[in-house]
């Protein structure tokens, strides 16, 4: 029998029950809740008049509709309000843990989550929100879940689950100065396409991913949900076990040693069969760029706007072609010509501690465009930002003209004031440049924190490998 | 949960790939906290030409001539035939909320993301893929011929067209179950209460830090 992955042994170590089909009722150690997707939830809760299963396992948070300035004023558009309302009224309610808006620890989600070490590895974590799957750097089952899951899992601890099939993402080599996770995962995408990982569980191993950071890997399994996989995952080693010691929610003492034992065991083992092997070399990757309308419209720095002429198929050349219009792009047009309106740095997939310091160290001494009107800065959470302040990274980008806010998803989705007008064009560290994402019209370019940065001080892309400061 | 056995309607053609959650539903109607009256904001930013706010009303909104959905031969379409990937990005159950509250009993594609499948299934909303070419010709058909209609058996797993040809497809044998009974997951889950209650109780000895 051959050995297992590390999807299969957080599948096994879940398992309550299983249907004749292979539907699993699956334990859920953790569930992460937010203002946006539990409302009704706990209205169906209320209305069944059932209690939350486990309180314990919750952790909520405002982070989609908070303001990111003046938060002392409150939230001015009454809407938003009342959702943010609803859900510190349903966890005094239920008896659940919040950090409130104004709780120097609120921020993203899954941000927070890794941050205090309420993520584990070998745990199952869901939550209301498709990039669930950041968790996953963790060794952690972490996936998102729709509305009506999210009840489910409050009122019973388990959920529902088919299994998925196991994906092998192995990345080998070094990246080179200036390239990151986040290059690395709009890479995999244009090569496997959005629904390239549809149905699977990816596992990302290798060299490369051995290298990288624990916020490096947040990145890259953040969006294995935009290449279609809802769970992405690394296995444990000794960079996992070093981030999470001391954190305020992982075990201490004895439970500490007993845990980093368990846990050292959230590996795939060496002979362990995947349905689906994707090679790639981390070396061959340049810093990207999305010129579309889809995460998988994507190309290096060094690339041109594509012809939709030559696109494969006739779905997708209409796709493309309906793309560059809505993005106001011509084929042909050198990446490097192409000119920003806006710049967004921050959002779960880029908004760490890491992600401001490189950001941090192209801003440094340079100064915004002035045909930029505004370069922004979202820090993943309050205690990001103050660990920012704390270096002096908050000076270095007020000095350069960014604007420097307080933390949320802001305007990755637009769901509060931060959001883009009709036509303007943003380069964002975000993970989606669907249609309107940012603001009915607006145009999204997804690139990592220093490109980014790059594109706010030049006011058009350019390629942060040539640039100094940036290693 | 509305439970879905046979359906038979008209079938409105949305010929692009990749339809994420966002242009279904977009962001700002995900601030109610309600679980009805999303349909008049479905596919909001295509189907209107002004900018939509909740609360507004649609009906004195302008309508986008181009949209597929305001053309009056797909004025009462419930069955949505679509492209590769539909429902890709946010985990919004919006979406399928959306779409159920505007009429849409079941979604024909060649694929869908993953979580918007299993939203679906929660709300009454049947998925069905069928091969790409399939799809293809389906899309052919319902352009080539005002007032296409397909009929659409769960029990039997069968899309049957105007002429009579009938497709089959795959679904989970338990989706299948749940939802041609409309039945409730709570429910049923809370009749493993035994099995939870003897997992946890191993669960705490084998990993007693995650019941701090």
């Amino acid at each position: 029998m051959s050995g297992r992955t590390l999807y299969d042994k957080l599948w096994d170590a879940h398992v309550v029950h299983v249907e004749p089909d292979g539907t699993a009722l699956l334990y859920i150690d953790r569930h992460l809740v937010h203002e946006v997707t539990s409302p009704q939830a706990f209205e169906g809760l209320r209305l069944a008049g059932r209690r939350v299963w486990r309180p314990d396992s919750v952790l909520a948070v405002p982070d989609h509709n908070v303001p990111t300035r003046d938060r002392a004023s409150g939230i001015a558009d009454p809407v938003s309000r009342l959702q943010v309302a609803t859900l510190d009224e349903n966890c005094r309610t239920f008896g659940l843990t919040e950090f409130g808006m104004d709780d120097r620890r609120q921020g993203i989600v899954h941000v927070i989550g890794p941050e205090q070490g309420f993520t584990q590895p070998g745990m199952t974590i869901v939550c209301g929100d498709s990039h669930t799957s950041t968790h996953g750097a963790f060794a952690a089952l972490a996936f998102g879940i729709g509305t009506s899951e999210v009840e489910h899992v409050l009122a019973t601890q388990c959920l529902w689950q088919k299994k998925s099939k196991r994906m092998l993402i192995r990345v080998e080599g070094v990246l080179a100065p200036g390239v990151t996770a986040k290059d690395l995962a709009l890479a995999i995408i244009g090569r496997i396409g959005t629904a390239g990982g549809t149905g699977h569980a990816v596992e990302f191993a290798g060299s490369s991913i051995r290298a990288l950071s624990m916020e490096g890997r947040m990145t890259l399994c953040n969006m294995a949900i935009e290449a279609g996989a809802r769970v992405g995952l690394v296995g444990v080693d000794d960079k996992t076990i070093a981030y999470l010691r001391g954190r305020p929610y992982a075990p201490e003492g004895e439970q500490w040693e007993q845990a980093v034992a368990y846990w050292r065991q959230f590996v795939s083992d060496p002979d362990a069969v995947f349905d689906r092997v994707v090679e790639i070399d981390a070396a061959t990757i340049a810093p990207q760029v999305t010129w579309g309308t889809s995460p998988e419209m994507v190309v290096p720095v060094t690339g041109r706007v594509p012809d939709p002429a030559e696109a494969p198929d006739e779905v997708r050349r209409r796709d493309w072609a309906r793309a560059l219009e809505y993005m106001g792009l011509e084929p042909h047009t050198p990446i490097t010509d192409v000119r920003v309106d806006k710049v967004f740095i921050g959002s779960c997939t880029n908004a760490r501690i890491e992600d401001l310091r490189a950001a941090a160290a192209v801003a440094r001494g340079r100064r915004v465009a002035p045909n930029v009107k505004l370069a922004m800065v979202v820090p993943g959470s309050g205690l990001v930002r103050a660990q920012a302040e704390a270096e002096g990274l908050d000076r270095v980008f007020k000095e350069a003209g960014f604007e420097w806010r307080d933390p949320g998803c802001s305007m990755c989705l637009a769901m509060n004031a931060d959001r883009l007008e009709p036509g303007e064009r943003c380069a964002s560290t975000s993970n989606r440049n669907f249609e309107g994402r940012q603001g009915a019209g607006g145009r999204t370019h997804l690139v990592s924190p220093a490109m980014a940065a790059a594109a706010a001080v030049f006011g058009r892309f350019v390629d942060v490998r040539q640039l100094e400061g940036v290693s | 949960m509305q439970a879905f056995t046979r359906h038979e309607g008209l079938v409105a053609p949305l010929d692009r790939a990749n339809v994420d959650t966002d242009a279904i539903i977009p962001k700002q109607f995900l601030k109610s906290i309600q679980r009805t009256g999303f349909g008049p904001y479905l596919f909001d930013e295509w189907r209107y030409l002004d900018r939509g706010e909740p609360g507004m009303d649609c009906s004195r909104r302008p309508l986008n001539p181009d949209f597929v959905l305001n053309q009056p031969r797909y004025r009462g379409a419930s069955i949505l035939l679509a492209r590769e990937n539909f429902g890709c990005g946010s985990s919004r159950e919006h979406a399928p909320w959306a779409l159920a509250d505007y009429g849409f009993r079941a979604l024909i594609a060649p694929s869908f993301a993953d979580i918007f499948y299993n939203n679906c299934f929660k709300n009454g909303l049947l998925p069905i893929v069928l091969p790409a070419a399939t799809v293809d010709r389906l899309f052919r058909e319902v352009y080539a011929q005002e007032g296409y209609r397909l009929s659409i058996d769960l029990q039997a797993q069968t899309v049957t067209t105007p002429e009579g040809e009938v497709l089959t497809f795959d679904v989970d044998p338990e989706r299948k179950h749940r939802l041609l009974h409309g039945l409730d997951d709570i429910g049923l889950t809370l009749q493993h209460v035994e099995a939870i209650r003897a997992y946890e109780q191993r669960r705490r000895q084998e990993a007693p830090w995650l019941f701090a």
